[in-house]
């Protein structure tokens, strides 16, 4: 077990092919993930990197492992920031399991090092990405693309 | 009644208890520890862990991994931030913004 490891599971009511889907394709990642979309084209040893709506490269690796629709493993390394940068490689391996009603997502990332600043800054990440991805899913809209909407449609306030 | 109320009713229910939230709590402060570990930081017995952890697992509030021989147990932060989107965010802009405007009047008033 890497020295730093942080565990998300989410249950969505999907198919793990829709799921798969959603995790490796442009135009459902930049609807979840705040703008960033991933390249790559998703078989093991290519490259992958995940880079924002402006084009800034963040993070960059390789695809370690993928059996669609079940396991994907990435090699992941930060870019943008120095600090994060010089931790070197993490990886990031993302589950699907059917279960009765829906598909159980399990992302473990981890990072042979402790402290991992870097595991730190995805973690405040990755639980509003799922939430994200899982109201996507299940309802066709984010939750979180304007997270405090304004309260002047409402009642009694001018 | 929908799932996802009866899911949010099991969540808060979970939340409910102080032993399940001191564990949530050694788990932020250390993740991913085994049942004896946690066993030495509570004062009940190997049963009641057990059960409490059961019950968080069960609400996805805790995930488990098996290392080897060992079953690990890690907090899994995705229903709290649901719970953030639904019970926290959503009412916390209205409040702040009567306030600004509650600031704004007596500042006028005082002017």
């Amino acid at each position: 077990m890497a020295k730093t490891t942080f565990v998300y599971v989410t249950y969505i009511r999907t198919t793990p092919e829709k799921l798969w889907s959603a995790l490796t394709k442009r135009e459902f990642q930049e609807q979840y993930w705040f703008g960033m979309h991933c390249e790559s084209r998703w078989t093991a040893g290519s490259p992958w990197q995940l880079v924002s709506g402006d084009g800034q490269v963040f993070d960059a690796g390789e695809i370690v492992e993928a059996l669609p629709p079940k396991r994907l493993v990435i090699r992941w390394q930060h870019q943008n920031k120095p600090e994060l940068k010089a931790e070197g490689a993490s990886l990031c391996r993302m589950e699907l399991e059917t279960t009765n009603s829906a598909v159980k997502l399990t992302i473990t990332h981890s990072i042979e090092r402790e402290p991992s600043r870097l595991i730190e800054a995805v973690s405040g990440g990755w639980p509003k990405v799922l939430s994200n991805l899982k109201s996507l899913l299940e309802t066709g809209a984010v939750v979180l693309a304007d997270p405090y909407p304004t309260a002047g449609s409402r009642a009694g306030n001018k | 009644m929908p799932a996802q109320y009866r899911e949010t009713d099991r969540l808060f229910k979970a939340l409910a208890d102080p032993s399940r939230r001191k564990l949530l709590d050694l788990l932020h402060a250390h993740d991913g520890r085994s049942l004896n570990d946690l066993c030495e930081h509570l004062e009940m017995t190997r049963q009641a862990v057990t059960q409490h952890l059961a019950l968080l697992e069960a609400v996805n509030l805790v995930a488990t991994l098996r290392v080897g021989r060992e079953k690990l147990h890690f907090l899994n932060p995705v229903p709290l931030q649901e719970i953030y989107e639904r019970w926290i965010a959503k009412f916390e802009k209205p409040r702040l913004k009567a306030l600004a405007q509650l600031k704004r009047k007596l500042e006028k008033t005082h002017g």
